[in-house]
């Protein structure tokens, strides 16, 4: 009776766990041209109703030698698990359909090498095969001119990167880093990455490397690494009024590992007590300069990172930081990070030394870090060494805003738009003048309410009377 | 090597306990033989053995060991605890109030035997104080925080559960009160039955003479059950803080972030299943080339695709832990890790700390065995088939008996309650002896892990020898309606059986309830059913037995059923 319940569900070939093998055939296709020695995996049919299978885990890993018989991956189709055995000597060239991933029946999930030296030939052909596939979407639309658009939550991404900063500690027992010490979890993390444990500093006890340094240090790694043909959409379109983003509404979207690092870091801020001090600021005199000085390349975030970095040379605590609580360092050099909007998260890319850099060579740098930010090539000092943010909202027309101050860091200004405003003047005049509103938030463990007014004020003489910016 | 006569097979040698440099723990691999279980597994009758029958047979035994027809029976009281032979302050006093001695006190109040228990320490022993039991109310908390984290399994539920999160002194609660509870429950059942528990260190005077405290008592029969200690290798520095035993651990005084567990056996398995589902991560240290050793290999296999790829586990195979330092000064608990064959300093683990796991070590000192001429081997107390302790000049001990971890033979709670009972019902005359092969096993991971008889080497090694054929069968728990009703879709059972006349040499399963589910074939074994004849046994439908009841339908044997289905019953 039981049994007739259940025929439908039940094989009544005990079809568990067996053994099977699949031919890496060396039949041509279109897009996988196969030469001699590199043979391909396919995803084996294990059942006759099965369409697709999931690899359930790759027992062998890339670079790994396989013998005839041995056994590579493990399938779950709809009824079982099941491990696959190769059926030639070679080695594991490069695997296409990572864990956790499903692949039709007969598609190819893996290159198999016959000898070490052609694994680095099986890995080019995926790329090849790869990237021709991609070629069949149509080419993203950029825009050329890539705004220095923030959200509050400005540098965000450069704070995940803790990873890649000086490697002051290096752990005791680490033997001058001939030997690297990394939790279970860090170090699973890291081969699923692909990440090398010794470019990474811990932050666990006694200096041992976990999870979330990995993490960070991937996120680091995929920013500046990320192929080109993905990241060229990335950009967000400036001024024009942005499409309508298409997502699938009612879905629950986890975090890719940008976001994870966003909100990371927002968690980590609320550890910081902030405050806030606001100023408005007169710009006819920026603007006519700014007209001037555009056709030789000059942007008006070189203009506005030039002259705050001006600014926080008068008043070095609003450049410092606080790390830990206890003490806070005067940074000894003024870098000026830009929040910079891109699709999927933010980055913020940093002008080095923006105090001492002329305006001209500011620009320049400006143009060369955006081109490398749209292209996802950013390296992780390009973008991590910020000491002061600068979050502007302006081109989208905001007055004024407030940004969450990224951990680390001593302060961060938000801007708004420069808009013709009504004023009133001392001799009891009214007349009508640019003006715009900035908002800067503040570590008050450090950052005390006059050290900012007193910024803010110094900051505003030098954009009302611009002329020290061309110097 | 005694052990090796009653389960008829030479020991193998894949089934020593990790870092088997030590030489007890090299011995409990010799000793035990098929299954080196370390934690052991509560078989506890929670209620005594009722005494229905209004008259209980009680046979004296002559003091020969050769069972003889006794003729001379008197009656037993009917209330409870058996009147005591002139001769003796008691028939059957047991040394040692853990669940061996437990299970043979009720059994031997149910044949009517006047019965002590003496107990140094608290009664429960191993099992209820410092092993499965208060485990298995960790290994419960860690399987609903493993079920609450588990996003996709939710999901797929289509529930939506907040982060969860614990609190460790309750769940360190939850498992102590359990214990307590136990405990309770244990004390109760005995004392009910009237037997009469003796607060002391027992030991040995001489032959049917014990002494706890300062008292002396006589008795017929004496059973020696005082089970087992965590064992420790040489070179291991416990503090109880940072480096642990499952003593300890048991506690969960603190959740370090990264622990390293020495051994990958049943303790090691359980308690990376508890710290991972907690939030620590761990390192097995193992002496072995494989994890999990004593576990037949395929499914230990599965088990590590399953328990420990998947989380925060990573492994050294092939090491010995030869040193580990506690913390101190700030500094993590470092762990030496030199080669298993050359010797050689391979690696230094530095982590917050360390659990030893690989084995226990049998409880026999101070038991006076040297007053009746019995030599310990590596502690474990020698003893034939039937639990009779033999001497150093290789002779029987007429009238004492070991039983449960202290004689080594099987490590399981469960195991030194059946000896217990197996011995009480030679010392009421009736033959008996227990076979070891029936006695299943657990582990309770998530998913669990259980087994009874041979593994799948074990049996070929036996086919081999015997020159018989043997067949295996597999069924998967993603055919099975509950299981995936469950979402637990992930697991197997195996069987392994002759072919040639359906006998059952093994069965092993991985995955949801395994542990509930090895009694069918368990029972079968104890039985001597065939599997031609439990293959038309009906199971309800939609149930997890029904794994079971397919790997038997998937068995092939050639035999003819044995007996045609059962007689028609009217229904």
């Amino acid at each position: 009776m039981s049994h007739l319940l259940q025929s439908t569900f039940i094989p009544t070939t005990p079809t568990t766990l067996r053994r099977c093998s699949v031919f890496p055939t060396t039949h041509l296709r279109k897009t996988h041209v196969v030469e001699s020695k590199i043979r391909e995996i396919f995803m084996p049919a294990l059942s006759s109703t099965m369409t697709e299978g999931k690899i359930v885990s790759w027992v062998k890993s890339e670079g790994d030698k396989l013998a005839k018989g041995e056994s590579v991956v493990v399938v779950e189709s709809d009824k079982a698990d099941m491990d696959v055995e190769s059926f030639y000597d070679g080695y594991l060239a490069n695997i296409i359909v990572p864990e956790g991933s499903s692949a039709s029946v007969g598609s190819t999930i893996a290159l198999l090498a016959e000898s070490e030296d052609e694994i680095s030939l099986a890995k080019s052909k995926t790329l090849t095969t790869v990237s021709s596939s991609s070629q069949e979407t149509p080419p993203a639309t950029v825009t050329e001119e890539v705004s220095p658009v923030a959200s509050p939550v400005a540098a965000a991404v450069s704070l995940s990167s803790d990873a890649v900063k000086i490697a002051s500690a290096i752990h005791p027992a680490s033997e001058g880093g001939k030997r690297v010490v990394a939790s279970p979890y860090a170090k699973k993390l890291a081969k699923e990455l692909g990440l090398d444990l010794r470019g990474v500093v811990g932050s666990g006890p006694n200096g041992r490397i976990v999870a979330k340094d990995v993490e960070a240090a991937a996120a680091a790694a995929s920013d500046g690494a990320a192929p080109i043909g993905v990241a060229a959409a990335a950009l967000k379109p400036s001024g024009s009024a942005p499409a309508a983003p298409v997502v699938d509404l009612g879905t629950t979207v986890p975090f890719t590992t940008m976001q994870n690092a966003v909100s990371r870091n927002m968690v980590e801020s609320l550890a910081v007590p902030t405050f806030r001090v606001g100023y408005t600021i007169t710009t006819n005199a920026l603007d006519s300069l700014y007209k001037k000085i555009k056709s030789k390349g000059v942007t008006m975030t070189a203009l506005l990172a030039k002259a705050t970095a001006l600014a926080l040379a008068k008043h070095p605590v609003v450049n410092s930081s606080c790390r830990g609580g206890k003490s806070f360092t005067y940074n000894s050099s003024i870098n000026i990070a830009v929040a910079v909007a891109i699709d999927g998260g933010l980055i913020t890319p940093v002008l080095q030394d923006a105090d001492k850099v002329d305006l001209y060579s500011l620009s320049r740098k400006w143009k060369e870090l955006v081109d490398k930010a749209r292209a996802k090539q950013l390296q992780p000092h390009q973008y991590t060494t910020g000491t002061f943010t600068l979050s502007n909202l302006g081109m989208f027309g905001v007055d004024r805003f407030d940004a969450i101050l990224p951990p680390g860091t001593g302060a961060i200004m938000a801007v708004g738009a420069s808009q013709p405003t009504l004023v009133g003047t001392k001799d009891g005049r009214i007349g009508v003048k640019n003006q715009m509103q900035v908002n800067v938030t503040a570590d008050h463990r450090v950052i005390y309410g006059a050290d900012l007014a007193s910024f803010l004020q110094t900051l505003a003489q030098i954009i009302e009377d611009p002329k020290d910016l061309t110097l | 090597m005694q052990s090796s006569i009653s389960l008829s097979l030479s020991s193998p040698s894949t089934i020593c306990r990790s870092d088997s440099s030590s030489p007890a723990a090299a011995s409990n691999g010799n000793v035990n033989l098929l299954n080196p279980r370390s934690l052991r597994f509560c078989g506890l009758r929670r209620e005594a053995f009722g005494l229905n029958s209004s008259i209980s047979m009680r046979r004296i035994e002559s003091s020969s060991v050769t069972r003889r027809p006794c003729s001379n029976r008197i009656l037993a009281s009917l209330s409870g605890n058996g009147a005591p032979s002139k001769e003796f302050d008691y028939d059957l006093v047991i040394i040692g109030a853990g669940v061996g001695g437990h299970g043979a006190a009720l059994h031997a109040v149910e044949k009517g035997l006047k019965t002590a228990i003496i107990e140094g320490d608290v009664v429960g022993g191993t099992c209820v104080n410092r092993g499965c039991v208060p485990s298995k109310a960790l290994l419960a908390v860690s399987g609903r925080m493993r079920e609450l984290q588990n996003e996709h399994h939710m999901k797929s539920f289509g529930l939506q559960v907040a982060a969860a999160g614990y609190d460790r002194q309750a769940v360190a609660d939850h498992a102590n009160n359990l214990a307590s509870k136990i405990r309770s429950n244990l004390t109760n059942s005995m004392k009910s039955l009237g037997v009469d528990i003796l607060t002391g260190f027992g030991s040995i005077l001489g032959p049917q003479k014990v002494k706890y405290g300062d008292t002396v008592i006589t008795a017929k029969d004496i059973i020696i059950a005082t089970g087992s200690v965590p064992m420790v290798p040489k070179g291991i520095e416990v503090d109880g803080k940072t480096v642990i035993t499952s003593d300890h651990a048991l506690k969960l005084e603190f959740i370090p972030q990264w622990i390293a567990i020495v051994g990958s056996g049943y303790i090691g398995l359980e308690f990376s299943d508890v710290y991972t589902a907690l939030g620590s991560e761990v390192t097995f240290v193992e002496a072995l080339d494989q994890l999990m050793p004593g576990f037949d290999p395929e499914i230990g296999k599965l088990a590590q695709r399953v328990l420990i790829n998947p989380r925060k586990i990573d492994y050294h195979t092939g090491v010995f832990a030869s040193k580990i330092t506690p913390a101190k000064d700030g500094k993590p608990v470092t762990i030496e890790l030199i080669d298993a064959k050359t010797k050689e300093l391979k690696d230094t683990l530095e982590v917050d700390a360390a659990l030893i796991a690989t084995g226990r070590a049998p409880f026999t000192q101070g038991l006076g065995l040297e007053n009746i001429n019995v030599q310990t081997q590596r502690g474990f107390v020698p003893v034939d088939s039937r639990m009779r302790v033999i001497d150093a000049s290789g002779e029987l001990v007429p009238h004492l008996y070991c039983i449960g971890d202290a004689n080594g033979k099987m490590m399981l709670a469960h195991a030194a309650s059946a000896q217990g009972i197996s011995v009480v019902e030679q010392v009421t005359g009736k033959d008996h002896v227990l076979n070891h092969l029936s006695i299943p096993a657990a582990c309770f991971t998530h998913p669990e892990i259980s087994m009874v008889g041979l593994t799948e080497p074990q049996a070929r090694e036996k086919a081999e020898k015997e020159g018989f054929e043997i067949g295996i069968a597999k069924t998967s728990f993603k055919a099975n309606t509950k299981a995936l009703a469950e979402n637990e879709g992930e697991g197997i059972a195996k069987l392994i059986y002759r072919p040639d006349n359906g006998e059952i040499l093994g069965v092993h399963i991985f995955g949801m309830h395994a542990a509930d589910l090895i009694h069918e074939a368990s029972n079968a074994i104890a039985m001597g059913t065939r599997i031609q004849d439990i293959k038309y046994a009906v199971h309800a439908h939609p149930t997890l037995s029904e794994v079971i009841d397919e790997l038997f339908k998937a068995a092939k044997v050639k035999a003819n059923t044995s007996s045609p289905a059962a007689e028609p019953v009217a229904a």
